[in-house]
């Protein structure tokens, strides 16, 4: 995975939000403020208009562009916690010009660990990590496993996938959607929503290949 | 929607100059966004605070900015938190040798944005420290939710506070006493009629004719339960119960504030006053002090809330010293 690749994969992301915007923001309505697309938008927008000056940058230099880019824009909550995430994935790849799914795997879980350090939240909250927590955990596995890349990926991207459905089974106890107590049920989380966007988007630019 | 503003986009900064332009001796804006600063220098030795929030709220946060209160406010989105960067050049901009304290009310969005600006603040070298207002009783703090909200109780901290840094009183006194007023605060509000978004357009919920919304936020959450609309004191009543319920104010003297949400006549928030202070009288609470107005609101929302701070010698020289601000003077 090269710096190209990286590009393609955040601008592709960018459409993906701006095409779900509507739907993240209904999911947020239900149990948050209802802001959360209309905010990532306007993010990943303004990320989209900042890429052509990162085409001369390294893959660090790129997502920690990102992720400022997304502290900036994005506000809520949702702002400081991607933002933070992008950052501390580009800070684990300082200087890179191409990723090994190993490199790709520290950088993702130093983006995982900054939510989880950011937001003081750990798995099972009903927040973006119960779809990115257990995502890491299968491509490790998948990895580990003897696995390609994409295979692996896709494994993590079900597992995602799976973690969006299992937030319709919990209370939240982080965020706005905690106030509401047993009324978070049945619902899922905007926020692990957003993530399994971000995962598949990752997945469908690598499988053109 | 019926609003006197010119363009959905421009409703944050041209409120925030309108704001600076009534005080120009006094206020400036900074040119890197929604940020209201004290006009005069600032001085080396004393704390610098710093809070902020949504717009949508005022005269909160850039009306309190002045002297005896806070030296900087940061004004984000309608109802929507500061981002880092905007809070991190407000902190910059009048950090001192002494440090920066900054107040922040209790919803996910304001902490987490506050604290990756401190964070930014600290990788600068520059001594900053933050304390969360959580003082609305409404909502049950519990391992289970994100605690209770930071509400109208943040401006007496701003005012306390700020009296204290006034003082030229270490960061570390500062923070105390801010931590003092917190621990002693507690707020509970209501609303009979509901706000709207100018960017969304439409109002975030809606209440019958004769339905009222009890334990509401100031962006319009839900509360603790809906009813039926109830008389002036039979509301207020409710809502001091819920207070007088988490703390002990018996023999106590008091901070009374009665806060309209932004829609509501100084008729109905003195009809609620009127209520208040025989209810506390009888209920054996000394009131030392009354505030009734607009103080943190929510749009053109129609409700009130009620804020109670407990009272120690140190808490009512702070409370008595002078301030200068657009939205308080004393």
């Amino acid at each position: 995975m090269d710096t190209k690749k990286i590009l393609e994969i955040v601008a592709a992301i960018a459409k993906k939000i701006e095409a779900e915007k509507n739907f993240l923001t209904e999911l947020d309505n239900e149990i948050g403020d209802g802001d959360h697309g209309i905010n990532l938008a306007r993010g990943f927008k303004s990320v989209e208009e900042k890429l052509p000056t990162f085409a001369d940058k390294d893959i660090g230099a790129i997502l920690k562009g990102v992720g400022t880019q997304l502290v900036s824009t994005v506000g809520g909550a949702s702002g400081p916690l991607y933002g933070t995430a992008f950052m501390k994935a580009g800070n684990a790849c300082k200087g890179k010009t191409s990723l090994t799914p190993e490199e790709f795997v520290a950088a993702l879980e130093a983006a995982v660990n900054g939510i989880k350090m950011r937001g003081k939240a750990v798995e099972g909250e009903k927040t973006m990590l119960d779809a990115l927590c257990p995502a890491l955990k299968a491509l490790k596995d998948g990895l580990g496993g003897g696995k390609n890349f994409v295979d692996a990926l896709t494994d993590a991207v079900d597992a995602a996938a799976a973690g969006v459905e299992y937030t319709k089974t919990i209370i939240a106890t982080k965020g706005r959607a905690s106030y509401l107590k047993e009324r978070s049920l049945g619902h899922q989380d905007p926020g692990a929503t957003s993530s399994l966007f971000m995962l598949q988007t990752t997945l469908e630019v690598l499988r053109e290949d | 929607m019926k609003k006197l503003i010119n363009a959905v986009e421009a409703v944050e900064e041209q409120m925030i100059l309108g704001l600076v332009k009534s005080a120009p001796d006094k206020l400036s804006k900074l040119d890197c966004g929604n940020v209201v600063v004290r006009a005069n220098k600032k001085s080396a030795d004393k704390v610098a605070l710093v809070s902020g929030g949504g717009s949508g709220h005022e005269p909160a946060h850039g009306g309190f900015v002045g002297k005896g209160m806070l030296d900087c406010a940061v004004a984000g989105a309608v109802f929507t938190s500061p981002t880092p960067d905007k809070i991190f050049e407000g902190i910059k901009a009048v950090a001192t040798d002494a440090g920066v304290l900054c107040i922040v009310k209790n919803y996910t969005g304001d902490v987490l944005n506050f604290e990756m600006a401190i964070d930014m603040a600290g990788d600068e070298d520059i001594k900053v420290d933050h304390v969360v207002v959580n003082d609305d009783v409404a909502v049950q703090d519990s391992l289970y939710t994100t605690g209770r909200r930071g509400v109208a109780g943040t401006i007496l901290v701003h005012k306390i506070a700020g009296a204290k840094a006034e003082e030229g009183a270490s960061l570390e006194e500062v923070k105390a006493v801010a931590e003092k007023v917190i621990a002693n605060v507690r707020t509970m509000g209501m609303a009979i009629s509901p706000c709207t978004v100018p960017a969304a357009g439409k109002p975030g919920f809606e209440l019958a004719e004769d339905e009222a919304e009890i334990g509401i936020g100031i962006h319009g959450e839900p509360g603790t339960h809906r009813e039926k609309i109830a008389s002036a004191d039979e509301t207020a009543k409710m809502l001091l119960d819920k207070i007088l319920a988490d703390i002990d104010y018996k023999n106590q003297e008091v901070v009374v504030m009665v806060n309209g949400m932004g829609a509501t006549p100084l008729m109905e928030l003195y009809i609620i006053n009127n209520f208040v202070q025989d209810y506390l009288k009888a209920a054996g609470v000394k009131v030392y002090d009354t505030m009734v107005g607009n103080f943190m609101t929510s749009i053109e929302m129609a409700g009130f809330s009620l804020t109670l701070l407990k009272l120690d010698d140190e808490l009512k020289k702070l409370y008595d010293a002078p301030a200068d601000t657009p939205a308080l003077k004393r």
